[in-house]
């Protein structure tokens, strides 16, 4: 355990040094977002009426292209095959990995997901679903991320090939976020959705870090 | 402890014997193909009888149920045999889950195409928000995704491993993204669409839908069998056993 603990705050003292990897995905969730009152209608009504869909897309953007680059630095220096050859597990310094990611993205993304809410005229009960299924549905993005991640580390052209891995996995995740939040908006129960984001993330959370590990080894071997 | 398996089972391994054992089976299935596939389209659009509420537009069915049954199947083999080629390191699985890509894409294509031009009479609307097409789209994806991962590799082991995974993992995702896509599908559709119940079929309906399955799963082997050979040529022309093959031509 106190390796994990080790893992987990090398990731995090690597992520705090380069704070723009922090604000990026947030201001690029941001930029998303507001994209659409430009490209379709600034009327509220109609923006009230998307913003649970918007928001989640955003997020989910963010996240895909944050994600792109969680395995690159560790596999360009080297650091990555010592992990692999190293005695400790793999898979605790992958879940470390996640966990930071995680942090980094969905985490802060849920933390200003209101202010996009508000720009959307988001009515007032809707806050906190679209809160709870943000910290719920992001771990899950960035677990399934990280494999797509993964296979795609050694090769040199990355990023669209990763959303064409990626994407079509995420779109459960997608349709219980956003259904999550119309749910708050009207009044009713969301805990069934809560339920459903929390046994997607736990079924990831065991499956994904094996697609992850495996992966790995291929592309460093390759 | 130690799990023994069957004789032919690494037979299938060794690509030689794979080519041979192909070789043989090949214009069997060639042939059932052909055979089934026209009586199938034959009694099918012709003397079926029509549908009593679609008339003769139904008829696509023919094409469009084998098709959509045949893209799922595929994608089970593909992950199967990539899961195959992982756990006993088999080349001849990866090269079998290599022809099936491109394989089942186009036959989801065509499904989807089937399911547009069905839908314009029908439903009124080439394509439709239904739980079922969306849920054949994502499988499209999936395939894509396979593909162009397949591509990108330049070493070939890589590029077989790599996708095994992906497609085991797009494997495990298939049910979850079916059951999302139906739930999210029965809460924002609006009651405007009512798929006409289907009859219970009679046999003469019934009956020549099964041969085109059939029929469609035969081609589907030759197609398979064919890339695979043309793949398995490829990768061996090393070994003296293609280089005295290829001296007989």
């Amino acid at each position: 355990m106190s390796f994990f603990f080790a893992a987990l705050k090398r990731e995090l003292l690597l992520v705090f040094r380069h704070r723009s990897d922090i604000i990026n995905p947030l201001a690029f969730f941001l930029m998303v977002a507001v994209l659409f009152p430009l490209g379709v209608s600034p009327d509220p009504s109609f923006l009230s009426e998307v913003a649970s869909g918007v928001i989640w897309v955003a997020a989910l953007l963010a996240c895909l292209l944050s994600v792109d680059s969680i395995f690159r630095s560790d596999f360009q220096d080297g650091s990555l095959e010592q992990m692999l050859i190293s005695a400790e597990s793999l898979w605790l310094i992958v879940t470390a990995k996640v966990i930071t990611h995680w942090l980094v993205s969905g985490f802060f993304l849920a933390l200003i997901s209101p202010l996009v809410g508000m720009m959307f005229f988001l009515p007032e009960q809707g806050y906190f679903s679209l809160i709870v299924s943000l910290l719920l549905g992001t771990p899950t993005l960035s677990l399934m991320g990280a494999i797509g991640s993964a296979l795609t580390v050694g090769l040199r052209k990355g990023g669209v090939l990763i959303s064409l891995l990626v994407l079509p996995l995420y779109i459960p995740v997608l349709i219980f976020g956003a259904g999550t939040v119309q749910a708050g908006v009207m009044g009713l129960p969301i805990q069934g959705y809560l339920a459903l984001l929390a046994a997607i993330l736990v079924f990831s959370l065991m499956l994904a870090p094996v697609a992850i590990v495996a992966a790995l080894k291929i592309s460093v071997r390759s | 402890m130690k799990i023994s398996m069957p004789r032919w089972f690494y037979q299938l391994a060794s690509p030689r014997w794979f080519y041979e054992f192909t070789g043989k089976l090949l214009p069997w299935f060639g042939i059932a193909t052909l055979v089934l596939l026209s009586v199938g389209t034959i009694w099918g659009l012709v003397f079926a009888p029509a549908d009593y509420q679609q008339g003769n537009s139904f008829r696509i069915i023919y094409v469009h149920v084998p098709s959509s049954i045949l893209a799922q199947s595929c994608y089970m083999l593909m992950a199967v045999a990539g899961a195959i080629g992982l756990i006993w390191k088999m080349k001849m699985a990866h090269i079998v889950a290599q022809a099936c890509a491109p394989i089942g894409a186009s036959i989801a294509i065509m499904s989807l195409a089937t399911g547009a031009i069905w839908g314009k009479p029908t439903w009124g609307a080439w394509w439709v928000w239904d739980a079922r097409l969306t849920a054949m789209l994502v499988l499209l994806f999936l395939y894509i995704g396979v593909i162009a991962l397949q591509a990108a590799f330049e070493n070939k082991a890589s590029a077989d491993k790599a996708s095994a995974i992906l497609s085991l993992v797009g494997l495990v995702n298939i049910p979850i993204i079916k059951y999302s896509v139906e739930w999210w599908n029965t809460l924002h559709q609006p009651a405007t669409f009512t798929v006409t119940e289907k009859p219970a079929m009679p046999p003469e309906m019934w009956i020549p839908l099964l041969i085109m399955v059939l029929g469609f799963y035969c081609f589907f082997a030759v197609i398979l069998m064919g890339r695979a050979r043309v793949e398995l040529l490829e990768r061996e022309k090393r070994s003296d056993w293609v280089k005295q093959l290829i001296a007989k031509y």
